[in-house]
């Protein structure tokens, strides 16, 4: 009996083993399909039936990160020979880059875009988890009256949704003149990340044993020092785990971004979707631009692997 | 405005000696961010409850007039918002439910010895961890009648995913649910582990069917997790923008957040926005209270 259960629990877990594959390769196919249209010619990214297998080519990049135009005429072969290997892919594909006047090539939009996300992400983590370590360790440390209600105030402003803010954010930043601006995002994506910061972190910060703080302040260490010199130090993965979330959260933010810039200081999300607009897309540019903005955050999750589900649940489950 | 409010705390005149009192210290680690909430989130917050009651439109230069609470009163009997509402409603039930049975199933799979699990449990996970608007734009490719790759796999001709209004809905759950899934099974994997082997094993010498386990063992402790999943994951479906913005026009898909942004940036009825921004406030907030409680529950055990 015992052995006739044992070849069945086999067999079942055989067929789970199956069933996790499928799975997955259900869930990444359509991140591989990103990757894959990222290095097609345009003539492929659209096919009946879709073309699995090609020749991978540099050029949706090429062209995401240069303006061009349709070519009336074919480039005569001087001008083909004299271009860089990177503008001849652009000319097979139809196309030419713009130069100005100099023979400057001429920048799309992309490049500044991916730049301000990486400006207002990378600040606003800064600030959000500098200040966030801070309050987490005073919710950790000392008597905080009424300490279950702010926490709650606390994560609260995190759950507002972004377009219920963004109404009166908007007409206030109107007023002094932060629309469309680096700061006006910067200080948005700080508040919201600043909640989850503050109860990641008291997590971590509930775990350093307060007797290593105590025997620094028996040897005459300042509260300060101690802080400085023993608490943080022992932060440090958490405070890095915590930075990565807030990073990714403000990478991947649309509603705030869409509604609060629309050139100067527009981050890659809301433009990425502005590039589809009418007739038909080139989808290879839109997913070499989209590859490059997952990149990171594919990145920063194999990095967080372990601590993903403590970042998911706002530090309540910890394992 | 944040550096007026803690001076009167640096009491650093008299701490010189011994360093700053705990007192000031806690008061110096904690207002700061408090004040930053006030002046970011809550301030703004009474600044459109005031705009609530008014006609006020941004385009305009008019000032605004009170108007009491006709702007509640008008938007509570349009039969419009509530049909937002409806499909909001609609789609949170398809979003969640796909994503408790997708993402529960999945964790149930994984809940073994299996070769590559650290790995393969990673890359499940990274969906969720993208944004979902950029992401999002590209299941329009997927869903293309004509050259998408689902019409072209499930051998569905030239189906409507995005153009049939029936269906567009479910279109966006159901890359809502792809994206989401995986949340559901971090949750769960964390309580399916945490369940103690012995309780199995005592079942297994009673001889108790696969149905009695998981139904009297496994999913009671489960259910606290659980119940955490489910409620942020219905919260944020309420809440949601970007993919049904991003995917869709369709009126069929006109969740409560777009017609809010609509019309509080289209149509530029900004008292009437703030008042739905208001009435969708509180039912966020109604929430947010039930989650904070399952959280703390969980936190204490």
């Amino acid at each position: 009996m015992a052995a006739v259960q044992t070849s069945g629990e086999r067999a079942l877990n055989k067929v789970a083993i199956v069933a996790v594959l499928l799975v997955t390769i259900i869930f990444l196919a359509p991140i591989y399909w990103i990757v894959a249209t990222s290095f097609k010619p345009r003539n492929l990214a659209t096919t009946i039936p879709p073309t699995v297998m090609f020749e991978p080519t540099i050029s949706p990049f090429v062209k995401l990160f240069t303006k061009r135009s349709q070519l009336r005429s074919p480039p005569s072969a001087e001008e083909y020979a004299a271009a860089p290997w990177w503008e001849r892919v652009v000319f097979d594909g139809g196309e030419k880059i713009v130069r100005d006047g100099k023979g400057q090539v001429q920048w799309s939009g992309y490049p500044s875009r991916f730049l301000n996300s990486l400006i207002i992400a990378i600040t606003s983590t800064v600030l959000a988890v500098g200040m966030g370590t801070f309050t987490a360790y005073g919710f950790s440390r000392f008597k905080v009256k009424g300490e279950a209600d702010l926490l709650f105030f606390i994560l609260s402003t995190r759950m507002l949704p972004a377009v219920v803010v963004a109404i009166p954010m908007f007409l206030m930043y109107r007023a002094v003149g932060l629309n469309d601006t680096h700061l006006g995002l910067i200080i948005l994506y700080t508040a919201f990340n600043l909640s989850f910061s503050v109860w990641l972190m008291k997590g971590f910060m509930d775990e350093i044993p307060k007797e290593y703080e105590e025997a620094a302040l028996v040897d005459g260490y300042t509260r300060m020092e101690a802080f400085f010199k023993i608490v943080l130090p022992e932060a440090a993965t958490g405070i890095a785990a915590t930075a990565v979330f807030c990073f990714i959260t403000a990478w991947n933010e649309y509603a705030f971004a869409l509604i609060m810039t629309n050139r100067r200081a527009q981050t890659a999300p809301p433009f990425i979707p502005s590039q589809v607009g009418s007739g038909l897309p080139d989808w290879t540019v839109i997913a070499s631009g989209t590859f490059l903005f997952l990149l990171p955050v594919a990145i920063f999750t194999f990095l967080l692997r372990n601590h993903l589900l403590r970042g998911m649940s706002f530090g309540a489950i910890r394992k | 405005m944040a550096t007026t409010m803690i001076t009167p705390l640096n009491t650093s005149s008299r701490a010189a000696s011994r360093g700053l009192s705990d007192i000031s210290i806690r008061n110096l680690f904690i207002i700061p961010t408090i004040v930053f909430l006030i002046v970011f989130n809550i301030f703004p917050l009474i600044y459109s409850l005031g705009y609530s009651f008014t006609d006020f439109r941004a385009s305009t230069n008019a000032p605004a007039n009170f108007v009491g609470l006709k702007n509640y009163r008008e938007l509570l009997s349009d039969p419009y918002i509530w049909n937002n509402f409806a499909v909001t409603a609609k789609y949170v039930i398809v979003s969640v439910v796909g994503q408790v049975v997708v993402g529960f199933g999945t964790a149930m799979l994984l809940n073994r010895t299996i070769p590559l699990k650290g790995l393969i449990t990673t890359l499940l996970l990274l969906p969720m961890m993208l944004s979902m608007a950029v992401v999002g734009l590209f299941w329009k490719l997927l869903y293309d009648p004509s050259w998408g790759v689902i019409n072209y796999v499930l051998d569905l001709g030239k189906f409507q995913w995005l153009g049939d209004p029936k269906m567009a809905l479910y279109a966006v759950a159901f890359t809502d649910i792809w994206m989401w899934s995986p949340f559901v099974m971090l949750l769960s994997l964390a309580g399916l582990s945490a369940v103690p082997k012995h309780l199995y094993e005592a079942a297994a010498i009673d001889r108790a069917g696969p149905f009695y386990t998981f139904f009297r063992i496994t999913l009671p402790l489960v259910a606290p997790i659980l119940m955490i999943a489910v409620i942020f994951r219905t919260m944020e479906a309420f809440k949601t923008f970007d993919l049904a913005y991003v995917l869709s026009t369709q009126p069929s898909t006109e969740v409560i957040s777009i017609r809010l942004y609509k019309m509080a940036f289209q149509e530029w009825q900004t008292g009437r926005s703030c008042a739905l921004a208001y009435i969708v406030l509180i039912m966020v907030l109604a929430i947010t209270n039930i989650y904070v409680k399952y959280l703390n529950k969980v936190k204490e055990r």
